[in-house]
């Protein structure tokens, strides 16, 4: 079929940020496609500068509203890294627990807020509230957990309190430690109901080869610092992160873009299923299964069947962290330290994918140089060449304007960007 | 909508952000077990982050963010012809928040070292109210969900909406904190607006006051108790510029 015709979407709903999909089709041929981030920068790595380590954590979870614990563990790690402090185990397994709170309420957000609209053709999830009241029901109850697990962890769901450079400064008590071990086990069969409707639905069929980055560390699926892998075989330090990211700049996006080993690649959750599938809970690879779900698989829509298999991972995974930390001595939570001059990178799995903080402190411990790189800056060269790829096959398969643009806006919000965040 | 033999209008609202992490937006998807009655109370006519229908017979805007391009006046202000009430909402539009930190440093050194080789536009941050009137000010960093409830439920029925006039202090010796100043620590809980249940003290980090000034504060007896536990002006300097929301009370 010839035609003619200009998608210009201007302010993507149901994403994180503010951002543009343009498609150009004339006589039947695709001339352009572009994904385009309007977001005002922020500046978060001038703010930064001049600033003491120990309030960093502070400023730079503000980068971001979802990912706030991911941005404050970064900083942290990456200042721990740079003066040398080792924060106590009880600590770290608290920081662990906090980052799983933080993922399951991001895919939470995503699946039954911005996702599923795509597929009960609604706008958004509130007639869902009448027309599929178990499965949001589900979802909120997921969410609620994820919030409630940040809370118990950080003090509070967004924006945390108690993530402090050299461990943390409030220890969860054992009490709630006990609720929210019931809690969890109350909600898994909210994962049930939301596994059943994602089963029911036609991901639509669509693949281009590229190239997956995450972190690894070999013994449990990836979360706070580690190796940075991809599956075209790379394998690097995590202070290497530059050589990981080569960050380029487009005239029209004020988020940057970033390559490895191909013209693009993939951070995500769909990235940390490809290189650590085998880390993943046994019942989280049982529901893989369920999907015909297997690494290394190149569907981007299948970021969204990824990010509910880390959902009953997560589940899991808090469960055995919250028995640990019953068995912790829960008084030892934080090391004293002196500033000291140094630079390294903290590196975390923030909910869409793998988080680089670089930060070089002076010898009174204020920061002297900041580098963020997001992982939504990291999929944007993805996005981009995606766009290209699945308008080409729609225009193959003959399908009509309405079609494409549906498919385009789902492929963008099954990447879950966080633009706010990629332009800090 | 009925309650208790009473007729209600649902609020006619929209939600708009700008330069901002847009987290205090999430919080209104934020405690989930009472947010379906929550959201019976509104009618939400316009909300891009979740929604793709959008409407623009809105009566309440909340604003979230700060400003700091010349597209977002046009924006804003164009907000402003249609909302009846215009809410800043969240720390970043109330004192422009965060973002302030970025007006210590030149425009033009920022831009260059951030985006190397790219034209950019960006200029100094403003709060909301340096740009449109604004009706309401709710502020926190993130926004304090139970406020907003409290707040959403005094709009629908009319009654006069309030924000505590006391400081964070009250709410934190209330819930019997060990106070920050005994550890050794600069907190701004005397000084800050309550309305947070003392949330960062109770998890054991200073308040950074993001609230801004508690009404009839005296600043000169905040700065004297700073002076005479012998703790370090630069940290007290670098707390009250965290969230700009002391402007103009404090020269250094």
């Amino acid at each position: 079929m010839k035609h003619d015709f200009a998608l210009n979407i201007h302010h993507l709903p149901r994403v994180e940020g503010h951002a543009d999909i343009k498609i150009t089709v004339r006589n039947g041929k695709l001339v352009d496609a572009r994904w385009a981030i309007v977001e005002t920068p922020r500046f978060f790595e001038i703010m930064v500068k001049g600033m003491s380590a120990e309030r960093v954590p502070f400023l730079t979870s503000r980068i971001c509203g979802i990912c706030s614990i991911s941005h404050a563990l970064a900083s942290i790690r990456a200042i721990e890294r740079a003066m040398s402090i080792e924060p106590p185990a009880a600590a770290e397994k608290t920081r662990l627990l906090a980052m799983q709170g933080e993922t399951l309420q991001s895919h939470a957000l995503h699946l039954f807020f911005l996702v599923a609209p795509d597929f009960t053709g609604t706008g958004s999830v509130l007639p869902m509230i009448h027309s599929h009241p178990d499965l949001v029901r589900a979802g909120l109850q997921l969410k609620e957990l994820g919030n409630e697990i940040s809370s118990v962890t950080t003090g509070r769901c967004t924006h945390p309190v108690s993530l402090v450079v050299g461990g943390v400064s409030k220890a969860p008590e054992k009490e709630q430690l006990l609720k929210l071990r019931a809690m969890i086990l109350e909600r898994k069969p909210a994962l049930d109901t939301a596994c059943s409707f994602f089963q029911s639905l036609a991901i639509p069929d669509f693949k281009r080869e590229t190239e997956f980055i995450s972190l690894f560390n070999g013994s449990s699926y990836p979360s706070i610092g580690g190796r940075l892998i991809s599956t075209d075989g790379v394998n690097r330090d995590e202070n290497d992160y530059l050589s990981m990211t080569n960050e380029y700049t487009r005239d029209y996006s004020t988020s940057k873009f970033t390559k490895l080993s191909r013209e693009s690649s993939v951070a995500g959750a769909l990235a940390r299923f490809n290189n650590n599938y085998l880390l993943l809970h046994p019942k989280a690879k049982e529901m893989a299964a369920s999907f015909g779900f297997q690494p290394v698989c190149h569907n981007p829509f299948m970021n969204n069947i990824a990010q509910l298999v880390e959902s009953l991972h997560i589940l899991e995974d808090a469960e055995e962290l919250i028995n640990s930390l019953l068995d912790m001595d829960l008084r030892n939570i934080k090391t004293t330290y002196t500033t000291k001059a140094g630079s390294a990178t903290g590196a975390v799995e923030a909910p869409r994918g793998i988080l680089y903080h670089h930060i070089e402190t002076d010898a009174a411990g204020k920061v002297v140089k900041a580098n963020c790189i997001i992982p939504t800056t990291q999929n944007n060269g993805n996005i981009h060449n995606d766009l290209w790829a699945i308008t080409e096959q729609a225009l193959r398969e003959g399908k009509n304007d309405r079609e494409i643009e549906k498919l385009c806006e789902m492929l963008v919000r099954s990447y879950d960007p966080c633009i706010s965040c990629s332009v800090h | 909508m009925m309650h208790k033999g009473t007729t209600f209008e649902k609020l006619k609202i929209a939600s708009f952000d700008f330069t901002c992490c847009e987290g205090c937006q999430l919080q209104l998807a934020n405690r989930e077990s009472t947010l379906t009655d929550f959201l019976d109370l509104l009618d939400i006519r316009n909300f891009r982050e979740i929604s793709s229908e959008q409407h623009n017979d809105y009566d309440i805007a909340l604003i979230e963010g700060s400003i700091s391009r010349p597209d977002e006046v046009e924006r804003l202000q164009a907000i402003r012809r249609q909302a009846k009430t215009l809410v800043a909402f969240g720390t970043c539009a109330c004192f422009g928040g965060v973002n302030s930190l970025k007006n210590r440093f030149s425009l033009n050194e920022l831009a260059v070292e951030v985006y190397p080789g790219m034209e950019v536009e960006t200029g100094l941050v403003k709060k909301i109210s340096e740009v449109v009137k604004v009706d309401l000010s709710i502020p926190g960093c993130p926004v304090n969900k139970e406020e907003v409830e409290r707040i959403v439920v005094s709009l629908v029925t009319g009654s006069q909406v309030t924000l505590p006039k006391y400081p964070v202090c009250i709410e934190c010796k209330a819930q019997i904190n060990t106070c920050l100043f005994d550890l050794g620590e600069i907190c701004l809980g005397p000084i800050t607006r309550a309305g947070c249940n003392a949330v960062c003290t109770t998890g054991k980090t200073p308040c950074l006051g993001c609230r801004g000034p508690a009404e009839e504060i005296n600043m000169a007896a905040f700065l004297e108790l700073v002076k005479e536990r012998g703790l370090s002006e630069n940290d007290l300097r670098e707390k009250l510029a965290f969230y700009n929301a002391f402007e103009g009370l404090y020269q250094p």
